[in-house]
């Protein structure tokens, strides 16, 4: 169970590399500080994009949870 | 921005050489890269706005299978991928005048994406690095 309290949810399962991180960088721009945005994900790629991204954009990944066949990706907006 | 320029040159014009480079410039954009994307030949013909969505085909090596399982997987069309790039980054897509000119084009002929058109000299301006050529 994720613990924060999820700001928004985007369900990117069944898109392509790297259409779930580019839905990711959506919200977070169109999202306030303290945001917390989750991503439902399928793509492989998205499992090592996402947290280089967060990394590089200085946000915070809470949790990456395996589901059945897809990955949830709880971020915190940090800036 | 940071890191060195993505430089791209787009020769080939179909859909999955597109697909590719509009993938790779989403991931340097998302990266924070500067890309500077200069178009000639098939890629600036695929470009056209009256048919950017149109079927372009697959590069030759796909053979009947291949494209086949392309045509299975869909996706995003690697428009809407440049065009999403374009909106998280610094991405600066220019046309070929040479090709412009072999082809007969102007730039009302182009899809809006295409920023400008400019001479192969002035691309080079803006290299900083390697030259990715597909």
């Amino acid at each position: 169970m994720t613990t924060a309290n999820v700001t928004r949810s985007i369900d990117a399962r069944g898109m392509p590399c790297p259409g779930p991180l580019m839905s990711l960088i959506g919200a977070i721009r169109e999202g306030r500080v303290g945001d917390v945005i989750e991503v439902l994900s399928s793509d492989a790629g998205s499992r090592t994009d996402i947290p280089a991204w967060i990394q590089k954009a200085g946000h915070d990944l809470v949790e990456i949870v395996d589901e059945d066949g897809f990955a949830r990706f709880v971020v915190r907006k940090a800036r | 921005m940071d890191g060195q320029t993505l430089s791209l040159v787009l020769f080939s014009g179909t859909d999955d050489k597109l697909n590719a480079a509009a993938v790779l410039t989403a991931g340097a954009a998302a990266m924070g890269r500067k890309v500077n994307v200069f178009l000639q030949y098939w890629a600036l013909d695929a470009f056209r706005s009256d048919r950017i969505t149109k079927d372009h085909g697959v590069a030759p090596e796909a053979g009947s299978e291949g494209a086949a399982i392309l045509a299975r997987h869909g996706g995003q069309h690697w428009s809407d991928t440049f065009r999403q790039a374009k909106s998280i980054g610094e991405v600066a897509i220019h046309a070929c005048s040479l090709s412009m000119e072999v082809l007969g084009l102007s730039m009302e002929d182009l899809d809006p994406l295409v920023d400008d058109q400019e001479g192969v000299a002035s691309f080079f301006m803006n290299v900083d690095g390697p030259v990715t050529f597909i």
